[in-house]
């Protein structure tokens, strides 16, 4: 028998541990905390560690010292917490050291409503840290996508050497479904490249689209590593044309390998009166929705980027014209849907259903808000 | 000898160093590579770690591996990178305002946690990289850019914060004595749990300038002339202590450190679970 039942955020650690996770630091939040109490359970029988920092900001920043000896590491919290590690995602993001960022999402601004659901972090899980930055954002809608989507983000952390969000939320990291462990058999991991020579190692080498391999601390290739503008050695620099190399190269190797990155699922995308753009766990109640508006005969879509960051563009592209109008639903005032309505232009109205008071969305508050507007 | 040293440790591509004519950064950072010389460490085994600051651009022109951190933030990612390879060496190089300020909430858990981390305070009572602000180090009625009236704040003692969060070895060393600050340097790195030094420095542009302090060899003296060796205390009178500061080692104790009570754990449940 290998079917379980397992909850949202438990799937984050076996996936975790499956990626190779060694190492964790977080800091007590709802609605994440049963992935640190896992990991603090899990991770020294397999010899890794797990450490409980004074703050979210010193948990971040535990993760990259930890990665850059080598290993893979981890975080998890929510909207309060993910605040704060900002300042270390930047971190993480210019120096490229490799981490996973887990953040279930609740009713926000501030503490708002710490047991709730929320997705309002969507655009600081893409701009939270300041300066222009290359992330890569997951957002997973269902137990057994979690687990995949958690081997994802850290496949990626280690291949593109960025930090990676997963974006959850309370349904989802609270939610349990059955699995069946047989799937997550013979999943594909990706470790980081690390260096065959100390000859003339260049920690920052301005590799098209890519990065370079990274070396552990502790095996004698004695590099520097800084958040400032930095050469190819990572020595700082205020030079103008080096730093406008290392950003240029930042910002390709995520856009330039979108192909690579990108992930969707497209539901009755052929065409038809309407097309929701929906993610995480919105687009568990949008599917429901779909199955109550098909029967009162109006044709409806679904567009779920699971990547959230970089935005799946090309394939929403491909499908939404023979659309006649887009609903983007999301558990927040509407943030996902500056991104549609920036793709698609005005070439059809879209529209927003939203939910940013705790309470999660049922199918029929979709499909009578979609019936209303058509 | 020197440029031996310098040609052994230091990144001699990233030097000149950014440092203003007079600072005592640089005799600092010497006495830390003294220390470890001293020590005979593998270079490939020692991780320097450092915040943000004047002090903290010390990390990059060292050769070992280096990582310049975030503001305050240095000890948070020590922590990650000992914890993660406990066979580092790992020292953090830190300042006034990065570690009794932005940083002092890691600062003290990393004290409480006893991990077994160096932390070496550059203590030159002003926030210089931003032109000279108060620090939580700066005297009172000292100026300073942000205090042009004179510093009301009250002054931080750093040491007696570390001992009072459980740091196992503290102490406090100038850059004017030398030979003394190699020797708390080596002492520290080779204390088992969490070490820290404070390294009292000068910062003749900003802080010296603005309270006329003289030239820099005249803050050096004062320093001469202002530090007690923490041995000769019980012999000196209220009186002849009034505007001295005591240096030497506060702390130096032996208590559980963090990395091989976390191993413990494992070890301990290997043979549990067999």
């Amino acid at each position: 028998m290998t079917t379980t039942l397992m909850q949202g955020n438990e799937a984050v650690v076996s996936a975790a541990l499956k990626a190779g996770l060694k190492f964790y630091a977080g800091y007590p939040i709802t609605p994440s905390t049963e992935i640190a109490e896992l990991c603090s359970e899990k991770l020294p029988l397999v010899g890794g560690k797990f450490i409980q920092m004074e703050d979210e900001i010193a948990s971040m920043a535990a993760i990259i010292g930890a990665s850059l000896t080598g290993i893979k590491s981890m975080t998890a919290t929510s909207g309060p917490g993910f605040s704060l590690k900002q300042e270390n995602i930047g971190f993480a993001a210019m120096a490229e050291v490799p981490c996973v960022i887990i953040d279930v999402q609740r009713t926000g601004p501030s503490t708002g409503m710490p047991t709730s659901p929320g997705q309002g972090d969507v655009m600081q899980s893409r701009w939270g840290t300041h300066g222009d930055h290359p992330i890569i954002v997951i957002s997973p809608s269902s137990v057994k996508e979690t687990y995949f989507a958690t081997v994802k983000a850290f496949n990626y952390a280690e291949k593109y050497r960025t930090p990676v969000i997963l974006l959850m939320d309370e349904v989802i990291g609270h939610l349990r479904e059955a699995v069946d462990l047989n799937e997550f058999e013979n999943l594909e991991i990706i470790n980081r490249k690390t260096p065959e020579s100390k000859e003339n190692y260049l920690p920052f080498e301005n590799i098209k689209d890519g990065t370079a391999p990274l070396a552990p601390f502790g095996k004698g290739f004695r590099f520097h590593v800084t958040g400032l503008s930095h050469n190819e050695k990572g020595y700082p620099t205020n030079n103008t044309e080096v730093t406008e190399k290392l950003m240029q190269r930042l910002l390709d190797k995520i856009e330039n390998n979108k192909d690579d990155i990108c992930i969707s699922e497209e539901v009755n995308t052929d065409g038809g009166d309407v097309l929701i753009v929906s993610f995480g766990s919105s687009a568990r109640a949008s599917k429901s929705a779909m199955e109550i508006l098909k029967t009162e005969n109006i044709k409806v879509g679904l567009f779920r980027p699971i990547t959230i960051w970089p935005f799946p563009e090309k394939k929403l592209k491909e499908i939404y014209k023979s659309f006649k109008k887009i609903f983007v639903v999301e558990m927040n005032a509407g943030q996902l849907f500056y991104e549609i309505d920036r793709i698609v232009k005005g070439n059809i109205p879209v529209l927003k259903i939203n939910k940013f008071n705790g309470e999660y969305f049922t199918p029929e508050f979709i499909a009578q808000k979609i019936k209303e507007s058509l | 000898m020197a440029s031996q040293l310098i040609e052994k440790y230091f990144r001699t591509d990233t030097l000149p160093n950014i440092w203003c004519p007079g600072c005592s950064n640089g005799i600092v950072t010497s006495a830390i590579v003294r220390a470890i010389d001293n020590l005979k460490l593998d270079q490939n085994k020692v991780c320097i770690v450092s915040g943000i600051g004047c002090s903290s651009r010390a990390s990059g022109y060292l050769d070992f591996d280096t990582l310049h951190t975030t503001h305050g933030r240095a000890l948070a990612f020590a922590t990650g990178i000992k914890l993660a390879n406990p066979e580092l060496t790992v020292i953090v190089i830190t300042g006034d305002g990065d570690n009794a300020s932005i940083g002092g909430n890691h600062f003290i858990h990393a004290c409480r946690r006893n991990i077994d981390i160096t932390a070496i305070m550059y203590n030159n009572s002003i926030y210089g990289m931003t032109g000279g602000q108060y620090s939580p180090t700066t005297p009172r009625f000292d100026k300073a850019t942000t205090a042009p009236y004179g510093n009301i704040d009250r002054y931080f003692n750093i040491c007696g914060l570390a001992e009072a969060a459980g740091a196992t070895y503290v102490a406090r060393g100038t850059a004017y004595h030398t030979p003394q600050l190699i020797k708390l340097f080596e002492n520290a790195i080779s204390h088992k749990g969490f070490s820290f030094v404070e390294a009292v420095s000068i910062c003749p542009t900003y802080y010296g300038r603005k309270n006329k302090k003289g030239s820099p060899a005249n803050m050096l003296k004062w320093q001469r002339d202002h530090a007690v060796n923490i041995k000769q205390i019980d012999k000196l009178s209220q009186e002849d202590l009034k505007d001295k500061f005591i240096i030497g080692e506060f702390v130096n104790k032996d208590e559980p450190e963090f990395t091989e009570e976390y191993q413990k754990m494992i070890e301990n449940l290997r043979t549990v679970l067999k």
